[in-house]
């Protein structure tokens, strides 16, 4: 049996252009919603089923305002048994007051009796994209840790974790207790079902709060891209277009004329 | 001064090492010759090449260590052979490139150094350089859609360079670096998370993509591995390379080393066809050298689509074959006229 902690992080949800708040310290919310990152997503997934798979139990956290309730619930929606979350004032937090939070919540489980014996995290988070939190935490637990995870399986006390390694699958074995930080790819994150929905809806939101002196992140400002004019001359839509596209590959000295 | 993990493969330094390392020698020209030094860990077969390499870079001295306990991938070892460089250097600046490997050691780093870690970083404001205070960089957040200053406030700086965001740069009248060679002691702890065995080992063919004079490039939009035909027939009659992001490698659908980007290759076609790719930063920042791009997009207003020189809109899987079933019109009309003259 195995209990799996897993945790997520609240981040806007974005593609493509940003507007930023007047104070420059973060995204403009008014017209963005919220998700957690594609690697969070399957790091949920992953403690699911290893949890699943060893008859232990999924806990999901978040260090973060009430606002992060709603990612709490999804994830509780497809499979997470216990959400907890552990309120901050997460923008005056960086990587390593984040890393602080979780450690503290694992240790108070610990005196209490009972271990995560795996930690889950993501990556990297979409927002700030700080690569860290999960090596961080490992360290303030003196446990191993491994990152960019795409696969997790645990058996006899042990997690054999896949990874892309520059040329070829990497594979780890580590023994529990143990942190792996995950990439999206491995699996496919499940799409919660309607009791799993009406459960979550229900279910308690264990809430503690944060016993951490923030060092904070270091951030001056946030800033944007310099916009450049679009020089993109249209050749067409669909196959009609195509003689037009060879025409281009003609001009530009690639197929002959 | 001013360390360096460096990343090696076959071909010596990788590209984003060597970028990484044009930034780490800018900041030292810009605190007056400040020394750079750089890291090897683990068994490299030609160190001397890569030795030269870096000299060229402006490295003053390459520290290779090596041995049966950094034989096989452990970032925690690795990382405490940087430390214990960085330390005996008293480096305040300890850098690698913003690649998997290059991210989980420099976390590693800064954590055992109590450290501030700054990630994918594309540029150092020289006024806080200039003034000695604590450096304050620009980096990539938000997927790459915003940046952020930040401030490091940490000796050392830990960073990661954010890849192909910099140009490589060599330096004039370079000299050949000392190489200090060593067999690092490890700790138990530091390997029970490393490397225990390797499957699907890859052909690394990321030359012929970075050497193509045409790429195609595929993205999500293709929708899933099989899709990948029509794609992979254009490549053949153009005589060309297939690209693809990093969504396609995530999901399988195709080798790692034929991903373009930031984390992949960088490529200077002389025609870049990108089909079903949105255009994210960190891909631009792997096929924006080439000389023309072309978009095919069902989104109009995708970024791929307004940064290209020229655009189709519409369904890939309808474009793509229209556009082979045009070559071979084409050739064969060719060979026609040809036979008849
Ligand atoms: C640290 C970091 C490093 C990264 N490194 C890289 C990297 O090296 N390389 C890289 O590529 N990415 C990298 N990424 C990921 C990058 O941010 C994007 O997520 C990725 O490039 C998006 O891939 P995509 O364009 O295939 O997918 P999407 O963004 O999902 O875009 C799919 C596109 O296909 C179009 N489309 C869909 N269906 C069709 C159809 N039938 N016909 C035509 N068009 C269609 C859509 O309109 C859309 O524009 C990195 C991200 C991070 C955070
Ligand atoms: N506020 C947070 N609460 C819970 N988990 C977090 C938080 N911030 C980051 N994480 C986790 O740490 C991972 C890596 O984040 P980062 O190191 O900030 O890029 C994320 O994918 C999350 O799994």
């Amino acid at each position: 049996m195995a209990d799996v902690l897993v945790c997520i992080k609240r981040v806007p949800e974005i593609s493509g252009q940003v507007a930023l708040s007047d104070d420059e310290q973060s995204v403009d919310a008014r017209h963005v919603g919220f998700t957690v990152s594609a690697h969070d997503a399957c790091a949920v997934e992953l403690a699911t089923q290893v949890a699943g798979a060893t008859g232990g139990n999924a806990t999901v956290l978040t260090v973060g305002q009430e606002d992060a309730t709603p990612q709490l619930r999804d994830a509780l929606a497809v499979g997470c048994a216990r959400a907890i979350r552990v309120d901050a004032p997460t923008e005056t937090y960086g990587p390593a007051d984040v890393a602080a939070a979780i450690s503290q919540v694992v240790r108070t489980n610990e005196t209490e009796g009972s271990t995560y014996d795996l930690i889950l995290l993501g990556n990297d988070a979409a927002d700030t994209g700080d690569f860290q939190v999960g090596v961080r935490l490992a360290y303030a637990l003196d446990r191993p840790v491994v990152t960019g995870i795409k696969m997790v399986t645990v058996a006899d006390g042990v997690v054999v974790a896949q990874g892309d390694g520059p040329n070829a699958i990497e594979v780890f074995e580590l023994s529990l207790p143990a942190v792996v930080a995950v990439m999206e790819g491995g699996v496919e994150p499940r799409y919660p079902s309607v009791p799993g929905r009406m459960k979550a809806k229900r279910a308690t939101i264990e809430t503690v709060e944060a016993g951490v002196r923030p060092v904070g992140s270091g951030r001056v400002r946030l800033k944007l891209p310099p916009e450049k004019p679009s020089l993109v001359e249209i050749l067409g839509a669909g196959e009609a277009a195509a003689p037009a596209l060879v025409d281009v590959l003609v001009k530009a000295g690639v197929v002959p004329g | 001064m001013i360390l360096v993990f460096v990343e090696t493969d076959a071909h010596g330094a990788t590209e984003t090492s060597q970028e990484t390392l044009t930034v780490a020698r800018d900041l030292a020209s810009r605190r007056g010759d400040d020394p750079v030094h750089a890291v090897v860990v683990g068994p490299d077969p030609d160190l001397a090449a890569v030795a030269d390499q870096l000299g060229a870079l402006g490295v003053e001295t390459v520290h290779h260590a090596e041995g049966n306990q950094v034989a096989e991938y452990a970032a925690a070892a690795w990382a405490a052979t940087v430390v214990d460089v960085a330390r005996s250097l008293s480096a305040d600046v300890v850098a690698a490139a913003g690649s998997p490997r290059g991210s989980e050691i420099m976390a590693h780093v800064a954590t055992r150094m109590d450290a501030v870690m700054a990630a994918n970083v594309v540029a150092i404001d020289t006024v806080t350089v200039d003034r000695g205070e604590p450096l304050v960089v620009t980096r990539q957040v938000m997927g790459g859609s915003a940046f952020e200053e930040m401030r490091v406030a940490s000796s050392p700086a830990v960073l990661t360079v954010a890849g192909h965001a910099t140009e490589i740069r060599t330096i004039d009248a370079p000299s050949p670096p000392s190489v200090h060679a060593f067999e690092p002691t490890v700790s138990g702890t530091d390997l029970r998370a490393r490397v225990v065995r390797t499957e699907q080992v890859e052909r690394d063919d990321s030359a012929a993509l970075a050497g193509a004079r045409v790429v195609v490039g595929g993205g999500r939009g293709v929708g899933s591995a099989d899709g990948f035909s029509d794609l992979l027939e254009l490549t053949q009659l153009l005589g060309g390379a297939l690209g693809v992001t990093r969504v396609v490698t995530s999901l399988g659908w195709r080798p790692h080393h034929e991903q373009v980007g930031q984390t992949g290759s960088r490529i200077a076609p002389d025609v870049y066809i990108a089909c079903g790719i949105s255009g994210a930063i960190q891909h631009w920042a792997g096929c924006q050298s080439a000389k023309t791009i072309i978009a095919i997009n069902a989104d109009p207003d995708a970024p791929m689509v307004t940064k290209a020189h020229y655009a189709v809109i519409g369904d890939l899987h309808e474009i793509v074959p229209a556009i082979n079933d045009e070559l071979r019109r084409r050739r064969t009309g060719a060979e026609n006229s040809t036979s008849i003259t």
